[in-house]
C-alpha cells in the first residue's frame, strides 16, 4: 500500500492505496468525486478526462501513485462551489445553451477537454474544436451541438471582462 | 478491468532504475503509461513491480549537439510536438507526431516509451527505424547503442536488453536542404494505422540527393526500412519513384486482420510510400526554387 | 400543416436536466455506494460451446475479501428462468450458464467480494472443468437439419419462422413488367453506450423488500425481477431516479439484475455489479440485429414498385432475448414510405453460439430501411432511372393520409414530397451533383446517398401478439401524476428512468403549456416503482406521445377542476369564464387568482362545489392511441404516429485508400409538432452518428473459433468528432391527428435512415465500376479491394 497526496480542485487529498488503483478510481472512491466517469478503462472513450496542470489527460491511464504531487482539476472544480454552488462556468453554461449533451455521461470529460483547448486557443476554428474533442467519444449527440457549445464558449470567454484563463473555481 | 497487484517504485537515478529491473525479472518500466496501463487493466501485462522513471531528471533531457538531437526517454510526445528543435532538425518526426494518439495521450505518452513498446503501427518507431536513429540503453552500468533500423523484430518485440533501461533517442539533424513526407491511413483519425509511410530525402548543393530514407509501418510485424537507394542520382520523377517503391515492396509481407486484408495493406503501403517520397521530393524542389 | 403558435412548446428552451450533468452531478449507478456493499465479478467462459463438468471455486473462496462464489447450478435451483417473449419454453435462460456454455464470454459463475479488484483476482483462481463442443456461428447453417441445436430441448435452432402474405403478391408479380432479386446483410452492431450496464440490489429481510437501482431502460423490469426471484410484485422497489448514461434500447440487464437480486437476498447485504467494458462487449447480451435480407421486388417500366418479397434471417445468438421481436416491429412500416401494394414477408430468427441480442434503437427498423432503400436504388439502376425520381414517383402522397399499408397499419400523416423539396433546396442539390462530378473528374470516387424512411413511433407493440398468439396483450400505457401543493407550486411525477431524452423537460414544457405557467417553475420527480403508476419505459419512440400525452391529460384534468372551482366561486356559467395563465377571468371583469384558487382547494372545503375532493391533484394513465385490437388475419395497427426523414449526402474517397469522407449531409425531418427543438435536433444528430458507425465502422465480429474479435474499443470503432460531419437539419411539420399537440416520436431519428444513405452514397460512387457493396459495415479495405479487382 502507498500513501498518495494530490491536489484536487485546489485542495489536498490524501489516501492510502494499492499501486494498481488508477487515478480515476482514486478520484471517485478515495476523494469521493463521482463526476469523473469510467467508460472503457482502456483509454479510448475519454469519459475519464481530468486536467493536470491545465492539460487534458485520461485518468484511467494513470495510476494514483503516478499522480503523487500533481495538481488535478475535475469537473467538480469547474463552476461555482461552496457559497457559489449552482453557478455554472461559461463553458458549462454554453453546453446548456446549445444542449451539447443528452445523457451526461461523457459530458464532464468533454467540458474539460474544452477547458484545455480554450485555455491555450481562445479563438479556435471548428476543425480545431473537433480535433480537441476527438479523443472523447459521445454516443448521444453526434457532436454537432457540442461543437456549437465550445465555439459559443470561446466567443463568450473572449467577451469576458476579467482575465481569468479558465472556469476553474480555484481561489 | 482492474490490474493484478504489483509494487511500485520511483527511482531518482538511472542506476537505481536498472538495479530494480535487475532485482525482479517480472519488473517493468513505466514511462508515460498510455500503452502499458491499458494492458495492465486488461491483465495482459502482469508485472510484479512497476518502475516509474518519470522522476529521473536525466531522462527529460532534450539536447542539441552539433550533429544530433538527443531526446530523453521521458520527453512527452506533446513536448516534442511543440519543440522547435524537432520542427527544425527532425522534420519527419514533427510530421509524424500529429498522428500519434490524441491530445490527452500525447500529454502523457513519451517519445522513448513509444519506441520501447514497439507497437507495429507506432509512428515514432517508424520514424526512428526509417532514419536509423540511435537508441541508447543503460544496462549493467554501461550504455549500449542500437540502430533503430534493425531494433524492431516483431510485434512489441525488440532486441533491447531485458534488464536495460532506455535512456535516449538520438536523431541525426536533417541537412539544410531536405524533404520529408509522412502518410498514415486509419479507419478513424488516430486509430492504429492500417498502413503508414515515412520518407526523407537528404540533399546537398553540388552533390544532389545524398541519401533517401523510406520506411513503412503498420502493415507487418514491425516498422521496416525499404531500400530505394536506386533512386539516388535520378531526377526522382513520378515513374522512377513508383518503380522503386514497387520493387522494394515486392518482398514485403503484410498482415491480415478484421480491419484490413493483407492485399489492402500492401496496396496502400505502396501508395503511401510513393506519396511520402513525392512529398519529400516536392519539398526539396520548392526549397531549391526558393533559393 | 398549420403551425400553431405555442407559448412554450416548440420554442428554444434549455433542457432542465443539462444543469446537473454539466456540473458532474448526475447520479449514475456507479456513483451509488451503500454501506457494506459487496461487488460482483462474473467469470466468462472461453469456449463458444462447452459442457460444464464441474466448477472448483475453493481457492477463490479462501482468498481474503472473497465472500461467495455463485454457480449456475445454484442459481438455476433458486430462480425462475428469464422470460421469453415467444412461445419457446425450452429455450431456458438463466443469468449464469447451467450445465453448458452457449457462447464465448457467457458467464459461468460469479464472485462476490469486498472490492471489484479482489473479485477479479479471485476469478483467476476458479477452475472450470469444461469439455468443448461443436458450435455454430452462421445463421444459414443454424437452419440446417444437420446442425445441432444450441438448445437441444427446443429441438432446432428456429426461434421464429413466420410467413406473412399481405395483399395479392403473386398477382402483382405476374402483372409487373420486371422483377429483380438481391441480398444485403446488416452486420452485427449495437448502440454501445459509454456507460456500461450496472445494477445494485439490497434486500431488507425485516421489510421483505428488494431495492434495485440500475442503469435501466426496460418495460416491465420490476415485474420480470419479481417473477424470476419468486417474489411478490410489491416486494421489488426499483428506484427510477438513477441517471442512465445512454441506452438507445440496450440497457435491459435482466440477467445481471436477477443475479444480483439473488445474491443480495442470499447474503443479506447490498450487492453491486457494474459491467466492465470487456464484459459489456462480450457478455452484456446487448448486441443488435445481425440480419440477412433476400429481396425480390416487382416493378413496372415506369418505375412503379408493385410488390416486394422479403426474407429476413436474423442471428439471435445463444438465447431468445428480444431479438425475434426486432423482426416484428418493422412490419409497422414494411413498405417504407412507398405505395407498394403487396408484401410477402418471411421472418426467421435462429439461435447460434454468439452473444445474445438486445433491443436496439429502432428495434429492427434501421436494418429493414437499409434493405428497402437498397431495393429502390437497385430498381432505379435496372431501369436507368434517377434514384430520386424513382422515389418521388413511389412515395405516398400527402392527399393519401391516413394511408393503410398492406400489413394493417395506418400511417397517420405526412407530406414526404414537401420534405424532399425542402432538402433539395437547402442542400443546393444541383451544386451537390456538380461537386460530385468535379470530384470524379479529379480522380476521386464520389457518390450521392439518398434515403427516405419512416420512424414508427408511439410504441403500440402489437407485433408481440402478432408473433406470439398466446400473448394477448394490447395495453401499452404511460402515466403521469400532477400535484399543486398548498403553496401553489406544481410538481409532476414520471414513472421511468431516462437516458438523455429530456423527459423532465418534456413533461414540464407540456404541463406548462397546458396550465399556462412557466415550465421552469414545475418540478419533476421520479418516484420509485412502488409509488408509480403503470408505464412502459422509453421504448418504441413513445415518450413524446405517451408521457407527453399523459402529462397533458393530467394537466387538463387539473384545469377542469380549477374551472369547476371558479364556476362555483364566481357563480357564473363556465362559458362566462376563461383560463389565463393560471388565473380564471370572468367576462364581467372579475379575476379568480391562482393563489385564491389554491387556498380554496387546500383549506376551504366549505367553499368547494358539492362532492368535490379537496386538494389539487390529478393523474392520467393513457393507452396508446389506436391500440384497441389484437391482430386479425395477420394484420394489425402498430405504432400510431409516423415521423419521416429524408437523408441526402455527398461522399468521396480515394480509390486506393478507400476512406469515405462525408462532404455534406442534409436531413429533412418531420416529427410533427416539436416539443423542444434542441432535444429533437440532438436526437437526430446522434442518430446519424450511430448510423455512420453502423455503415462504416462498427461490427461485433467473430473469428472461426467463435471468439469475439472486437472485445474492446480498440477494435470496435465508434465515430469520433472527426467522423461525424457538420449536419444540416431541415424541419417540416405534419402534425399527428392522434396526439394532443400533434407530436410524433423522434428518439430514433437519423439512425433509421443514415446507414441506408451512407451505403447508398458509397454504392453510387462505385456504380460505374459495376460494384455493389452488400454488407454493412463497409470497410475501407473492402472498398479498395473491390475497386482494385475491377481495375487491375
Amino acid at each position: 500500500m502507498n500513501d498518495v497526496t494530490l491536489t484536487v480542485n485546489g485542495k489536498p487529498v490524501s489516501g492510502v492505496t494499492e499501486p494498481r488503483v488508477t487515478l480515476l478510481d482514486f478520484l471517485r472512491d478515495v476523494a469521493g468525486l463521482k463526476g469523473t466517469h469510467a467508460g472503457c478503462e482502456h483509454g479510448v472513450c475519454g469519459a475519464c478526462t481530468v486536467l493536470i496542470d491545465g492539460t487534458a489527460v485520461r485518468s484511467c491511464l494513470m495510476l494514483a501513485v503516478q499522480a503523487e504531487g500533481e495538481d488535478i482539476i475535475t469537473i467538480e472544480g469547474i463552476g461555482g462551489s461552496g457559497a457559489r454552488a449552482g453557478e455554472l462556468g461559461i463553458i458549462q453554461d454554453a453546453f446548456c445553451e446549445t444542449h451539447g449533451l443528452q445523457c451526461g455521461y461523457c459530458t464532464p470529460g468533454m467540458i474539460l477537454a474544452a477547458e484545455a483547448l480554450l485555455s491555450v486557443n481562445t479563438d479556435p476554428t471548428e476543425h480545431e474544436v473537433r480535433e480537441a474533442i476527438s479523443g472523447n467519444i459521445c454516443r448521444c449527440t453526434g457532436y454537432v451541438q457540442i461543437v456549437d457549445a465550445i465555439l459559443l464558449a470561446a466567443k463568450r470567454l473572449g467577451q469576458r471582462n476579467d482575465a481569468a484563463p479558465s472556469d476553474a473555481n480555484l481561489v | 478491468m482492474k490490474p493484478v497487484r504489483f509494487d511500485y517504485k520511483r527511482p531518482t537515478t538511472i542506476e537505481e532504475a536498472c538495479g530494480l529491473l535487475a532485482s525482479d525479472d517480472n519488473a517493468r518500466i513505466l514511462a508515460g503509461g498510455q500503452s502499458l496501463i491499458p494492458m495492465l487493466s486488461m491483465r495482459l501485462s502482469r508485472p510484479s513491480l512497476l518502475i516509474d522513471i518519470a522522476h529521473i531528471p536525466e531522462l527529460t533531457a532534450f539536447v542539441e549537439t552539433e550533429t544530433h538531437i538527443e531526446i530523453g526517454t521521458m520527453v512527452r510526445q506533446a513536448v516534442a510536438q511543440k519543440s522547435k528543435l524537432v520542427k527544425t532538425h527532425i522534420p519527419l518526426l514533427a510530421k509524424a507526431l500529429g498522428h500519434v494518439g490524441h491530445p490527452p495521450t500525447r500529454a502523457r505518452g513519451t517519445v522513448g516509451g513509444s519506441v520501447a513498446h514497439a507497437d507495429p503501427s507506432a509512428e515514432i518507431a517508424l520514424v526512428a527505424a526509417t532514419l536509423g536513429a540511435e537508441i541508447t540503453y543503460r544496462v549493467d552500468g554501461a550504455d549500449e547503442i542500437f540502430d533503430a533500423s534493425n531494433f524492431f523484430i516483431g510485434p512489441m518485440l525488440t532486441i533491447a536488453p531485458p534488464t536495460g533501461c532506455l535512456t535516449q533517442l538520438s536523431f541525426a539533424k536533417a541537412p539544410a536542404v531536405c524533404g520529408t513526407g509522412f502518410h498514415e491511413v486509419a479507419p478513424r483519425k488516430s486509430d492504429y494505422a492500417l498502413a503508414s509511410a515515412a520518407a526523407q530525402i537528404n540533399f546537398a548543393a553540388g552533390s544532389g540527393v545524398t541519401s533517401i530514407h523510406l520506411g513503412i509501418g503498420s502493415v507487418g510485424d514491425f516498422p521496416e526500412r525499404l531500400d530505394v537507394d536506386q533512386l539516388c542520382g535520378t531526377p526522382l520523377d513520378d515513374a522512377a519513384i513508383a518503380d522503386a517503391v514497387h520493387a522494394a515492396m515486392q518482398m514485403v509481407e503484410t498482415v491480415e486482420d478484421l480491419h484490413a486484408t493483407a492485399a489492402y495493406r500492401k496496396r496502400v503501403a505502396t501508395e503511401l510510400a510513393i506519396r511520402a517520397l513525392r512529398d519529400a521530393r516536392d519539398e526539396i524542389s520548392k526549397d531549391l526554387i526558393n533559393e | 400543416m398549420t403551425e400553431q403558435k405555442y407559448k412554450f412548446l416548440s420554442t428554444p428552451r434549455r433542457p432542465v436536466e443539462d444543469r446537473r450533468f454539466v456540473a458532474g452531478r448526475g447520479k449514475f449507478i456507479a456513483d451509488l455506494d451503500r454501506p457494506n456493499m459487496l461487488h460482483v465479478a462474473p467469470l466468462a467462459s472461453h469456449y463458444a460451446a462447452a459442457a460444464i463438468n464441474g466448477i472448483d471455486a475453493s481457492a477463490a473462496l479462501a482468498m481474503p475479501g472473497v465472500v461467495d462464489v455463485i454457480t449456475g447450478a445454484e442459481l438455476a435451483a433458486a430462480v425462475q428462468p428469464l422470460m421469453n417473449g415467444l412461445n419457446t419454453p425450452n429455450v431456458r435462460r438463466f443469468p449464469l450458464a447451467v450445465d453448458r456454455v452457449r457462447y464465448a464470454g457467457e458467464w459461468v459463475c460469479a464472485v462476490v467480494a469486498e472490492s471489484r479488484a479482489l473479485a477479479e483476482d479471485a476469478l483467476e483462481k476458479i477452475i472450470v472443468d469444461a469439455t468443448p463442443q461443436p458450435f455454430i456461428l452462421d445463421a444459414e447453417t443454424a437452419l440446417l437439419d444437420t446442425s445441432a441445436p444450441v438448445h437441444p430441448e427446443h429441438g432446432s435452432n428456429l426461434l421464429l419462422d413466420r410467413k406473412f402474405v399481405w395483399g395479392p403478391v403473386d398477382d402483382d408479380f405476374d402483372a409487373a413488367a420486371h422483377s429483380l432479386s438481391f441480398s444485403v446483410t446488416w452486420g452485427r452492431n449495437s448502440t454501445v453506450p459509454i456507460e456500461t450496464f450496472g445494477v445494485l440490489a439490497e434486500w431488507n429481510g425485516w421489510d421483505q423488500m428488494l431495492d434495485i437501482w440500475a442503469s435501466i431502460q426496460m418495460p416491465k423490469y420490476a415485474d420480470q425481477i419479481a417473477r424470476s426471484l419468486d417474489l411478490p410484485g410489491n416486494a421489488i422497489r426499483v428506484h427510477y431516479d438513477v441517471d442512465v448514461g445512454g441506452s438507445y434500447g440496450v440497457k435491459r440487464g435482466i440477467k445481471h439484475s436477477v443475479l444480483v437480486g439473488y445474491i443480495a437476498r442470499k447474503l443479506g447485504c447490498p450487492v453491486r455489479l457494474i459491467e466492465d467494458r470487456l464484459e459489456n462487449m462480450r457478455a452484456g447480451d446487448a448486441h443488435g440485429p445481425e440480419r440477412k435480407f433476400d429481396i425480390t421486388i416487382a416493378f413496372d417500366q415506369d418505375g412503379t414498385v408493385r410488390s416486394m418479397k422479403m426474407r429476413a434471417l436474423d442471428n439471435a445468438g445463444a438465447y431468445a432475448g428480444r431479438a425475434p421481436f426486432q423482426l416484428g416491429k418493422p412490419i409497422s412500416a414494411i413498405v417504407g414510405p412507398y405505395q407498394i401494394n403487396s408484401v410477402a414477408y418471411h421472418a426467421l430468427s435462429v439461435t447460434t453460439n454468439k452473444t445474445v441480442q438486445e433491443a436496439v434503437r429502432g428495434f429492427g427498423q434501421a436494418p429493414t430501411n437499409y434493405a428497402i432503400e437498397t431495393a429502390m436504388d437497385r430498381v432505379a439502376e435496372y431501369l436507368g432511372m434517377d434514384r430520386l425520381a424513382l422515389r418521388q414517383k413511389n412515395l405516398i402522397r400527402k392527399d393519401q393520409f391516413p394511408y393503410l399499408i398492406p400489413s394493417g397499419s395506418y400511417y397517420d400523416s405526412g407530406d414526404y414530397h414537401a420534405v424532399i423539396d425542402k432538402v433539395l433546396t437547402a442542400a443546393d442539390y444541383p451544386a451537390m451533383l456538380a461537386e460530385r462530378d468535379r470530384l470524379r473528374d479529379a480522380g476521386m470516387m464520389a457518390g450521392i446517398g439518398i434515403a427516405a424512411c419512416l420512424e414508427p413511433s408511439g410504441g403500440n407493440s402489437s407485433f408481440e401478439p402478432l408473433l406470439n398468439q398466446s400473448n394477448q396483450t394490447s395495453t401499452w400505457m404511460e402515466s403521469c401524476q400532477v400535484n399543486i401543493d398548498a403553496l401553489g407550486m406544481v410538481t409532476a411525477r414520471i414513472h421511468t428512468t431516462s437516458s438523455g431524452q429530456g423527459h423532465e423537460t418534456l413533461v414540464s414544457t407540456i404541463l406548462g403549456e397546458v396550465m399556462q405557467i412557466d415550465p421552469e417553475l414545475i418540478r419533476i420527480t421520479r418516484p420509485n416503482s412502488l409509488e408509480s403508476l403503470p408505464g412502459n419505459s422509453p421504448v418504441g419512440s413513445r415518450m413524446a406521445i405517451m408521457l407527453g400525452g399523459a402529462a397533458a391529460r393530467a394537466g387538463e384534468k387539473l384545469k377542469a377542476k380549477i374551472m369547476a372551482i371558479a364556476v362555483h366561486r364566481l357563480g357564473v356559467a363556465i362559458d362566462q369564464l376563461r383560463y389565463e395563465g393560471g388565473d380564471v377571468l370572468a367576462n364581467d371583469g372579475r379575476r379568480f387568482t391562482w393563489d385564491e384558487m389554491v387556498e380554496l382547494a387546500h383549506r376551504q372545503y366549505h367553499n368547494l362545489p358539492d362532492g368535490m375532493d379537496p386538494g389539487l391533484a390529478s393523474f392520467d394513465i393513457m393507452q396508446v392511441p389506436t391500440g384497441d385490437a389484437l391482430p386479425v388475419d395477420d394484420k394489425v395497427q402498430m405504432y400510431p404516429c409516423y415521423s419521416f426523414e429524408f437523408h441526402l449526402l455527398l461522399v468521396s474517397f480515394d480509390p486506393i485508400i478507400g476512406r469515405p469522407d462525408i462532404h455534406s449531409y442534409v436531413i429533412g425531418h418531420d416529427c410533427g409538432t416539436v416539443i423542444n427543438p434542441a432535444i429533437v435536433s440532438g436526437m437526430t444528430y446522434g442518430g446519424i452518428a450511430h448510423g455512420i458507425g453502423a455503415a462504416l465502422f462498427e461490427e461485433f465480429a467473430y473469428d472461426t473459433n467463435g471468439q469475439l474479435l472486437t472485445q474492446s474499443f480498440l477494435d470496435y470503432l465508434m465515430p469520433s468528432s472527426h467522423e461525424v460531419p457538420a449536419i444540416q437539419i431541415v424541419k417540416h411539420c405534419t402534425p399527428s391527428p392522434h396526439t394532443v399537440f400533434g407530436q410524433k416520436g423522434s428518439g430514433e431519428s437519423g439512425y433509421l435512415g443514415a446507414p441506408a444513405a451512407v451505403s447508398g452514397a458509397i454504392n453510387d460512387a462505385v456504380a460505374g465500376l459495376g460494384i455493389h457493396f452488400e454488407k454493412l459495415p463497409i470497410r475501407m479495405s473492402t472498398i479498395s479491394d473491390a475497386i482494385a479487382a475491377k481495375t487491375s
